[in-house]
């Protein structure tokens, strides 16, 4: 039956849940057989016979009514207070657990994690209590692992947090369940459970050394901020520009008619106030949350840009690293 | 059914047998000025149909897109705007209104036997500002529409543009409707009885109309408040619920679940009215616990404004409210479990006669348990946390908003239809209708239950491979409901046109509507105002219905109704 109506559970909390789940589907199954089964029997019992039946009014049972609300109640009071003693378990984050940041944006999650990590796909160690501490940078959003049992909203004017310990190794979805817009179904992600080990490395390796390329760190967060959602590489129609040869593209029309070169200012601009400039033919969509960017991923976004273009950089621009480019 | 339908009271509906409510005056203009609410509840039903029809549209448009996991029939946008046009219709424009404005104007004034209700004026007003309502829905439509579901949480509803103003302006308008509604009732229902209709003698779609009036007249105004305060955030900058601006999404949480949980009530509490007229007359039996059932509609409906919070377990509120609203949303899980079981207990050893209605009736008994079940399912904490936010609650709320609701309005309408037309059904027809609607409801949203639980979120346009199979399944679910919705206008639209001339009391029921007045009700409803002397229920002692003794069988296998003794003038309540 569990099999039928649940996802795996690879969460400590979810063999909790899952009981609860199961014990109130089955009571509810028999009330409700019993129901359907009385009012059957009885519309076949007692169906009218001739037309002029006049049956005689029934005397009403006492004690068949004080039992029919007496055991519901009953049964919702033990129902409620094993619903109530697993939510509080649920909600206090036990001490020690193991702390990840979830950012979230529309249509996007970044987890970071206490090294300075960041990554797009939830990776957490198995058997280990871990609490996310969730923001969002614009609207509501929610947090949900359908295999652990666990959601939360995730706001924008306080942290919000879950914990879980995960149990079963393996990949697992995440979604957001906060309707947060367009692209509200998109924004889901991979949680990946792995030993304590291979987590322990990956953390090792994933971090983003200092001195990595500038559009190295651009590409990263081109798909961890979720720029890819939007703006494609390959020139094809998404809500916004593509980025494929829109750095040095002259003549690149406003909504208010004027035109410009596209330099590295007018890109800052763009990813600071997406409002100033409005591309002629898109509306804009672009959520104002990328002014949270530091200087160097900024600077590492614009060149990852530049890269997409082979045209030659605009007078306005820095040319030390182009010095023969013609004009 | 025979033709010769002419048996229905000789003695003395024959004075003015030519003269009733729908042909005294037919312009156009004594429609749109009437205030008679018998005109009036027609024009509800004509303007809620529409209603009913675009958003029922809407809802099959959706399934279709949800063929496949990816985009099939329109754009995520798009998808956004249907479902939330979907919601937002038939909440605020169709399911609030829909049984009291509908068959409670029609019917309740004739229940107590009244002529009208206590303010026949503001009764037209409703309708007007109803309408007035749904013209600014329209405008919200053709400003760019509106993309934030029916619930406009903060801060999506203010950051998304289109016409949400418009919308927000919309349901504070029609909140008025309701509000006028309810007053209306309130005081017709306590001044307006006739002589002898003791409350222990109200029939209990009375009693249902009567807590629902309560909820309406308290609750609508928050939800009013609450449009108003969104409007002045967004036009004025003033911060309430922004975090931008200074305010918190999470109050705009509470401020509209208090208004739209106890509205759940305003839905449900006129559908259980219904339901014991149904189970009653085609059982032709006392009802099984009257007291228990009038008291606990007036139980839910002030229990009901306590348990908002249960909407709330995943949104950041306190852990100690959930717990608290948990508990509470128990409680009033009692009260609809008593019902169920007292109607079923009315069956027994009555005489059940299986028409149209009844089958809509036994289809209510079964949709509404699960939708109520369900109920307690997301109730639990713990539970809920896993369940919220998927199609879980999806499935749940329309087992109980359409399962309940709307299969109860389906089982009243077809009930009063050869009161309100002067015509009947095709009762063939009508039982093939409710057969479908019955497998096409199942079919649509029992597998939505089985999705949630599964971890399919709502409000997705688009979903993963793996919960494809199930969604089809809905989807074509979905064709069925929709064939035998369809089914059901079409033979409605012809018995207008071409139905048979329907006797007065064509179910052999007990109360005063079927009783005391004309096939097709006089427009002052009744000659005289009767003296009640029995129960809304006492088929042993309702010679009116049984003719006395062993009285004659009507050419429809029902017996020949008698009138009620007559009030003396004097006394009457005019």
């Amino acid at each position: 039956m569990g099999d039928f109506w649940l996802p795996e559970a690879a969460s400590s909390i979810a063999p909790e849940v899952d009981g609860l789940f199961i014990f109130v589907t089955v009571v509810s199954l028999i009330f409700l057989v019993g129901v359907t089964g009385a009012m059957l029997y009885f519309v076949y019992r007692y169906r009218r016979q001739h037309p002029g039946e006049r049956p005689a009014p029934v005397e009403e049972s006492r004690a068949l009514e004080i039992s029919w609300i007496v055991i519901p109640t009953i049964l919702v009071l033990l129902v409620f207070n094993w619903g109530f003693k697993s939510y509080v378990n649920m909600s206090v984050t036990p001490s020690g657990a193991y702390e990840i940041q979830a950012r979230a944006q529309q249509w996007n999650f970044l987890f970071e994690y206490p090294n300075g990590v960041t990554s797009d796909t939830l990776v957490v160690p198995r058997g280990r209590e871990v609490k996310m501490r969730m923001s969002s940078s614009d609207v509501l959003h929610g947090f949900y692992i359908p295999a652990f049992r666990v959601k939360y909203d995730i706001l924008p004017n306080r942290y919000t947090s879950v914990w879980f310990k995960a149990t079963e190794r393996g990949e697992y979805d995440l979604f957001c369940t906060e309707y947060c817009g367009r692209d509200h179904s998109e924004m889901n992600k991979v949680v990946r459970v792995v030993s304590q080990q291979d987590f322990q490395e990956w953390l090792q390796e994933a971090g983003t050394p200092k001195d990595i390329p500038l559009p190295k760190l651009g590409e990263q967060l081109y798909t961890q901020r979720g720029c890819q959602s939007c703006h494609s590489l390959d020139g094809s129609e998404k809500v916004g520009p593509s980025f494929q040869g829109l750095y040095g593209k002259e003549n690149h029309e406003m909504t208010d008619g004027t035109t410009l070169t596209v330099d590295e200012n007018y890109l800052r601009e763009s990813i600071l106030e997406p409002e100033a400039k409005i591309v002629q033919g898109y509306n804009n969509l672009m959520p104002g949350s990328y002014s949270g960017l530091s200087e160097r991923e900024l600077s590492g976004l614009i060149a990852f840009i530049k890269e997409q273009s082979d045209k030659a950089p605009p007078e306005g621009d820095a040319q030390e690293e182009q010095p023969t480019a013609a004009r | 059914m025979s033709t010769d339908t002419h048996t229905a009271s000789e003695t003395e509906e024959h004075h003015g047998e030519d003269v009733n409510y729908l042909n005294h005056e037919t312009s156009v203009w004594s429609w749109l000025s009437t205030k008679d609410h018998k005109r009036i509840g027609i024009l509800y039903c004509v303007s809620l149909a529409a209603v009913f029809l675009i958003a029922g549209v809407l809802a099959i448009l959706m399934r279709l897109e949800l063929s496949g996991p990816e985009a099939t029939i329109m754009e995520n946008d798009t998808y956004n705007q249907v479902f939330t046009m979907h919601g937002i219709m038939m909440v605020f424009l169709f399911l609030v209104p829909s049984i009291p404005a509908i068959l409670g104007n029609f019917v309740l004034p004739m229940q107590i036997g009244a002529k009208d209700v206590a303010f026949p004026k503001l009764n037209l007003a409703s309708w007007y500002v109803y309408m007035a309502g749904a013209i600014l829905t329209i405008a919200a439509v053709y400003f760019g529409g509106v993309d934030t579901g029916w619930t406009f949480y903060t801060p999506y509803s203010k950051a998304t543009g289109g016409g949400v103003l418009w919308m927000t302006s919309a349901i504070f308008v029609a909140g008025f409707a309701s509000i006028f509604t309810g007053m209306n009732f309130i005081v017709t229902i306590h001044k307006m009885r006739a002589p002898g209709m003791t409350w222990n003698r109200l029939p209990l779609f009375v009693w249902g109309l009567y807590a629902t009036s309560i909820v309406q007249v308290l609750a609508t105004p928050v939800i009013g408040i609450t449009m108003l305060l969104l409007i002045l955030e967004q036009t004025l900058q003033i911060g309430i619920f922004d975090p931008a601006l200074g305010g918190d999404p999470v109050l705009f949480q509470h401020f509209f679940w208090f208004y739209s949980h106890p509205a759940v009530y305003i839905m449900i509490l006129p559908a259980f009215g219904i339901m014991s007229e149904l189970i009653t007359t085609f059982s032709r039996s006392r009802i099984f616990g009257y007291r228990a059932i009038a008291l606990s509609s007036v139980a839910i409906a002030m229990l009901g404004f306590l348990v908002w919070g249960h909407h709330m377990f995943v949104s950041g509120q306190s852990v100690v409210s959930s717990i608290v609203f948990s508990l509470i949303t128990y409680l009033i899980g009692i009260p609809s479990g008593i019902k169920i079981f007292n109607w079923v207990a009315t069956l027994y050893k009555g005489s059940i006669w299986l028409q149209t209605p009844m089958l809509y009736a036994l289809s209510f008994l079964f949709l509404f348990s699960i939708g109520g079940f369900t109920g307690v399912m997301v109730g639990v904490l713990s539970v809920d946390v896993h369940l919220h936010d998927t199609y879980y609650i999806v499935g749940h709320f329309h087992y109980v908003m359409m399962g309940g609701s709307v299969i109860a309005l389906l089982g009243g309408m077809h009930y009063w239809w050869p009161k309100i037309t002067g015509r009947l059904y095709n009762e063939t027809l009508g039982k093939i209708a409710a057969g479908l609607v019955f497998i096409g409801f199942n079919l649509t949203f029992f597998p939505q239950l089985v999705l949630g639980s599964r971890g399919m979120p709502r409000r997705y346009a688009t979903y993963l491979e793996r919960f494809t199979d199930l969604h089809q399944l809905s989807t074509v679910g979905s064709w069925i409901l929709g064939a035998g919705l369809f089914l059901v206008l079409g033979y409605a639209l012809w018995s207008l046109a071409y139905g048979e001339k329907a006797p007065q009391n064509p179910w052999g029921a007990a109360t005063l509507e079927w009783t005391n007045v004309a096939a097709i009700p006089d427009p002052h409803n009744f000659k005289r105002t009767p003296l009640v002397t029995r129960g809304p229920y006492d088929f042993h002692l309702a010679d009116e219905v049984f003719g006395g003794g062993d009285g004659e069988v009507d050419g429809h296998g029902v017996r020949v109704p008698e009138a009620v003794p007559s009030a003396p003038t004097e006394e009457s309540t005019a």
